[in-house]
């Protein structure tokens, strides 16, 4: 991990605490991402675990997860349930193009040492840092002060007919996809840049890691590692199609005052089709 | 484009298809013998559903060309039948994705099992010189999907006869194109 040079290793066991999913592996994952036919409908998973895909350590809460239809409009979650490992919700497809399904948040983090040597960490788990309660809720004084600029989105993308192009292009925010090459659009055999775009800038040297669905069968996850070029590309070929879960991690010290790092983490299951 | 179910049997049948032939043949001079036998195995399965097919001229970068023949349940209510058409896998992406279906002349209903011949008069009269592939690809609910393909060079200068056999899906597909 990048941060334990960066920060030693006391800090690493706070920034676990501080973003326990991206200890683990999210996912948002389609029943399919490709259907056709006017009116159908996709089922979901949201897990946090692990293995790729199974589900055994906590669901991934779908209030957050937001749906956006080919023509930009809101789509309702369908059927939304939280079970014990994983949570389900359904979509219904009437428009033809991509639908984008994502959880994004950007956040400031902040860890110290309080008066008595113990270790801070601001804001709580799984709360949003504001600039505005930043500054009233952390000491700027504070032994070792350290604050992030954090920014994370788990992302998947499903077509109804021909993909489009409106929901894959790139908010400017964060960690996320170039826009480029349409994730769904994916084929063995076939050479796949897929770009990185931190806060709308091409994020070279981001650290992306693909795992293959059926890690569970698996005596490793087989990882591919691989790290962003200067256009923040990486160029992947798939031999076998399936589901495949794909994080990517950036992080430089480009980052806007009271922060000293900017950090970027991003998920996305691609499914990756034979011909 | 017409395409004819050629049922050895049914006498008016075989009018109505010397007839279509007759008057296209007449249109673009075209040759009779110009078609595409297209022959779906028999199956001995306790569930059988005609398959979904797509006959397609792709080019020498596998870009799809021409749309010739696409039989899927068109007649289901609210275009239901739509649904599989993504199970044509390689049309899906290289064509059926980007159609507004059903597409005008190249539709048709599922066909069942035995010889289907597709009319290929006037098929390749607007498409320019070059190596091309005809494929066939097929995909049949509880069943599998296959492809098969032959080469086709355009235009037509001197007889083509061109066949493939099939594995599972499709059992043969042979092509006939007169100067």
């Amino acid at each position: 991990m990048k941060l334990k040079t960066l920060l030693g290793t006391g800090v690493v066991a706070l920034s676990l605490i501080a973003t326990p999913a991206m200890a683990h592996r999210a996912w948002i994952k389609p029943s399919t991402t490709v259907v056709s036919g006017e009116n159908e409908w996709i089922t979901f998973d949201a897990a946090v675990a692990n293995g790729i895909f199974m589900p055994d350590h906590f669901a991934l809460g779908t209030d957050a997860i937001s749906v956006t239809s080919p023509s930009g409009k809101a789509v309702e979650k369908q059927n939304a349930q939280k079970l014990h490992y994983r949570s389900v919700f359904d979509i219904n497809l009437t428009e033809e193009g991509t639908y984008k399904v994502e959880i994004a948040n950007q956040s400031l983090m902040a860890f110290w040492k309080d008066a008595d040597g113990k270790r801070q960490m601001w804001p709580g788990r799984g709360k949003t840092g504001t600039l505005a309660e930043f500054n009233s809720a952390v000491p700027k004084q504070a032994d070792g002060l350290q604050v992030v600029e954090s920014s994370r989105r788990i992302d998947v993308f499903v077509t109804s007919g021909e993909p489009s192009e409106a929901s894959v292009a790139p908010s400017g925010k964060g960690l996320e996809l170039d826009g480029k090459t349409h994730p769904n659009d994916l084929y063995t055999g076939e050479e796949i840049s897929l770009g990185f775009l931190m806060d709308g800038e091409a994020a070279a040297n981001t650290h992306v890691t693909i795992v293959k669905d059926g890690e569970k069968y698996r005596d490793t996850d087989d990882a591919m590692k691989l790290t962003t070029d200067a256009s923040g590309a990486i160029a992947v070929t798939f031999d076998e199609p399936g589901m495949y879960w794909l994080e990517a991690e950036f992080e430089d010290d480009n980052a806007k005052a009271p922060a000293q790092k900017r950090r970027g983490a991003f998920v996305l299951v691609m499914e990756v089709l034979s011909l | 484009m017409e395409f004819t179910f050629r049922k050895p049997t049914g006498v008016a049948r075989k009018a109505l298809f010397s007839l279509t032939v007759a008057s296209v043949a007449l249109m673009s001079g075209a040759s009779q013998a110009d078609e595409l036998k297209v022959t779906l195995p028999r199956m001995s399965v306790a569930e059988y559903h005609a398959p979904y097919v797509a006959v397609w001229l792709a080019d020498g970068k596998n870009k799809r060309v021409k749309d010739i023949a696409v039989w899927y349940d068109m007649e289901m209510e609210n275009a239901k039948g739509e649904k599989w058409l993504k199970d044509l896998r390689l049309w899906w992406r290289r064509s059926g994705r980007s159609a507004d279906m059903p597409l005008d002349g190249v539709s048709g209903a599922t066909r069942r099992p035995g010889e289907h011949s597709i009319d290929l008069g006037n098929t390749f009269a607007d498409i320019p010189a070059g190596e091309y592939t005809l494929n066939v690809e097929a995909a049949r609910e509880l069943g599998g999907r296959e492809v098969v393909s032959v080469p086709v060079t355009l235009p037509v200068t001197s007889a083509q006869h061109q066949s493939a056999d099939g594995e599972s899906e499709i059992e043969k597909i042979e092509l006939t194109l007169e100067r």
